[in-house]
């Protein structure tokens, strides 16, 4: 980490799908410095989850405009798994079922890499096999479900919890968390929160995107914004998604238009 | 059948008639074995080498790929066949096993644990021996087996191979691993082996085919009959050099109550084909087929399976997956005929391929002919190829292209490796497979 940087600075992004041409975002600026949570909310068809594949690097969308730089230097010339590598983490809001690879393995393969990639050496199996089973007993994952193929017959729960334990095994910089609420009932939710909230740390940043507030009533966030059409349109702190909550974005909807 | 007049022969199919010219009176066998020698001759005589019109090689012409065919393999020395031997590399080197050697074709007693397998109840003689003492009886086929082209080729140039036979209720203590190696100089085989499970006999059995040079051609036959409740793993890897043909039957008749597993791995030969033929004989049998192909460069590799449920009762599994990169092609054809009194049939086929290129070719051809009323068959074929979204979510956690995209095509073949259920198959296959992923093109 570079102390002279913020962690996360997105200048003026501009993004479209690469297939169609479909502009989704237009002029999105966001400052994250070390060991922020920021939340970003907004309208369905906002961009949200566009802004997180950009940042994870998939390559269906294609940037016209601006830059994102990670500590300083830009993102946008890094594959995914050099990004990965380099400490940013997206918790997909639909985890990927892969039949045939065993979650365990799964797990070993994606810490050794990033390992690799940075020079480090490789995990033992006894001390990969420590910290998973610390982990997981954290987020209630059972030996079980390690042992079974990646996400195939997990519950939507059991998969968000999933991704959580990936982020506490590769304990990245940046943690991006795409509608990590989305299809938790309450005790899940709060499973998967301190989960997130055992994560933080002054070092540490998140941007959590989220439809609803009740996240943030457990991933409590220093800054919040509104992401609308493309753009961020008001930024505010916890209190402004407790008025969304309250008034939708109707507000909003209108403003970047 | 084909029955079109012949018009042209080609030049292989001239080599191949010369050849059975020269060496009739040399090949093994009485009267008997002559006379279906001299049949299954007439026959080739009038349809020549399957090629693209004959619907059951429609995607694999054998006519056009033969050029020629060389001269067939005279018996080497037996030092000399070890050399070839330690030439070719070991699939099942650090597996405790009985071996068996045939080199070019001939069965190497002296090379082979055969006294070893004598002591747990198997008696291993050489092909040419028992078909001169045993005569025609040791020939007979299923019949979905008889039409079939490289299967009369076989039967008119087989000299040897081995007639490995299980007696009743033995169990075996080790895998035996039946070693194929072809020579270095471009010749043609035809070896038959013959392995008879005795009643309530249980056996792992590890066929690998290895060697070869540009030219060679092979076109071995494996007739497998399981005894009345015998326990059978027949696993065979095909690993042969790049620009082999190689043409490799396998025949299995299931008597009541056995259960059998056919394994076949064809990752090597510049153009190969798997073919098994699968007959009930008694009910409540079992049969289990696994299939795993990988090509690449210019390779041609067919899986061809015919599944006969003459008899009530039975249960039939296929699992097939083909990994196909570059121009290679891959084929898959597989037929499950239940008979008009197979009631009570269980009969299940999945094929797979994985297109790793825009110029990956594969054809499957699954086929079902059901003339019994009360049975449950199903078959399903997928062709496609790596997951974008799959590879992402792998990238995002950090692992490299090549990595993630072996994990993937590993994770497409994990069906059909953990059905094979054998620690010491799995390992064995895992690390070809591996090789192949790893190898640069």
């Amino acid at each position: 980490m570079n102390e002279d940087y913020p962690m996360l600075e997105i200048k003026n992004l501009h993004a479209r799908i690469a297939e169609d041409g479909t502009e989704i975002l237009r002029g999105v600026n966001l400052t994250v410095k070390p060991g922020e949570v920021h939340a970003i909310m907004g309208p369905n068809g906002s961009g949200k989850s566009t802004l997180s594949y950009i940042l994870a690097g998939k390559t269906d969308y294609e940037v016209t405009d601006g830059d994102i730089l990670y500590n300083g230097e830009s993102l946008l010339e890094l594959s995914p798994d050099e990004r990965a590598a380099a400490g940013m983490f997206l918790a997909f809001q639909y985890p990927i079922e892969i039949p045939g690879v065993a979650t365990m393995t799964f797990l070993k393969t994606a810490l050794n890499a990033q390992r690799k990639a940075r020079g480090e050496d490789e995990l033992s199996t006894p001390e990969f096999m420590r910290r998973v089973k610390e982990k997981a007993a954290d987020l209630q994952i059972t030996m079980d479900m390690l042992k079974r193929p990646l996400n195939v017959g997990f519950s939507g729960g059991e998969k968000k919890r999933s991704e959580i334990l990936q982020m506490a095994l590769l304990e990245p910089s940046l943690c991006v968390l795409d509608e990590t609420d989305s299809g938790l009932d309450i005790d899940a939710l709060k499973v998967v929160s301190d989960g997130v909230n055992a994560l933080r740390s002054p070092e540490r940043s998140f941007l959590v995107i989220t439809h609803y507030q009740r996240l943030l009533d457990h991933i409590v966030p220093d800054v919040v914004h509104v992401l609308s059409r493309g753009r961020i349109v008001k930024t505010g702190d916890k209190d402004l998604a407790l008025e969304l909550e309250k008034n939708g974005y109707a507000d909003y909807v209108g403003a970047a238009a | 059948m084909n029955m079109e007049p012949r018009t042209l022969e080609t030049k292989a199919e001239a080599a191949l008639a010369e050849a059975y010219e020269t060496m009739r009176d040399a090949l093994p066998g009485g009267a008997g074995v002559a006379r279906l020698r001299t049949e299954a001759f007439d026959a080739f005589r009038a349809t020549g080498l399957p090629h693209r019109r004959v619907e059951e090689w429609k995607y694999s012409d054998l006519r056009a790929r033969l050029k020629d065919v060389p001269a067939f393999a005279a018996r080497r020395s037996e030092a000399d066949a070890k050399a070839v031997l330690a030439s070719a590399g070991e699939a099942y080197a650090s597996v405790d096993r009985f071996r068996l050697v045939i080199v070019d074709g001939h069965f190497y007693p002296e090379l082979s644990d055969v006294a070893g397998l004598a002591g747990e109840g198997v008696t291993v003689r050489p092909f040419a021996e028992a078909l001169a003492a045993d005569g025609e009886a040791l020939l007979d086929l299923p019949v979905v087996a008889l039409a079939d082209a490289a299967v009369g080729l076989n039967a008119i140039f087989c000299a040897d191979g081995l007639d490995l036979a299980i007696a009743d209720n033995t169990k075996l203590t080790k895998p035996v691993e039946i070693v194929h190696v072809s020579g270095a100089e471009a010749a043609s085989t035809a070896e038959r082996v013959l392995i008879r499970a005795g009643a309530k006999s249980e056996a792992v059995i590890l066929q690998t085919f290895v060697g070869g040079v540009e030219g060679t051609f092979s076109n071995t036959l494996t007739d497998i009959r399981a005894g009345k409740g015998a326990g059978l793993t027949v696993a065979r890897l095909q690993a042969e050099a790049a620009g082999t043909t190689h043409i490799a039957t396998a025949t299995l008749t299931l008597a009541e109550e056995a259960q059998a597993k056919l394994i076949c791995a064809g990752i090597g030969s510049g153009f190969a084909r798997h073919q098994s033929f699968v007959a009930f004989d008694g009910e409540n049998a079992r049969a289990d087929l696994l299939g795993i192909t990988m090509v690449r460069d210019r390779q041609h590799v067919d899986q061809t399976l015919v599944v006969d449920h003459a008899v009530p009762h039975c249960e039939s599994r296929e699992i097939f997956k083909t990994v196909v990169d570059d121009g290679a092609k891959g084929v898959f054809q597989g037929k499950i005929i239940v008979r008009p009194h197979a009631q009570k049939t269980d009969g299940q086929m999945m094929t797979q391929s994985l297109l790793l290129s825009e110029n990956a070719d594969m054809s499957l051809k699954p086929e079902l002919e059901i003339f019994a009323d009360d049975v449950q068959c199903a078959h399903g074929a997928t062709s496609g190829q790596i997951d974008e979204d799959l590879l992402f979510y792998l990238r995002a956690r950090g692992i490299p292209e090549k990595e993630a995209r072996t994990l993937l095509v590993l994770a497409f073949l994990s069906e059909a490796v953990e059905e094979i259920n054998d620690e010491i198959v799995i390992e064995a296959f895992e690390g070809r497979i591996k090789d192949w992923l790893s190898t640069e093109e």
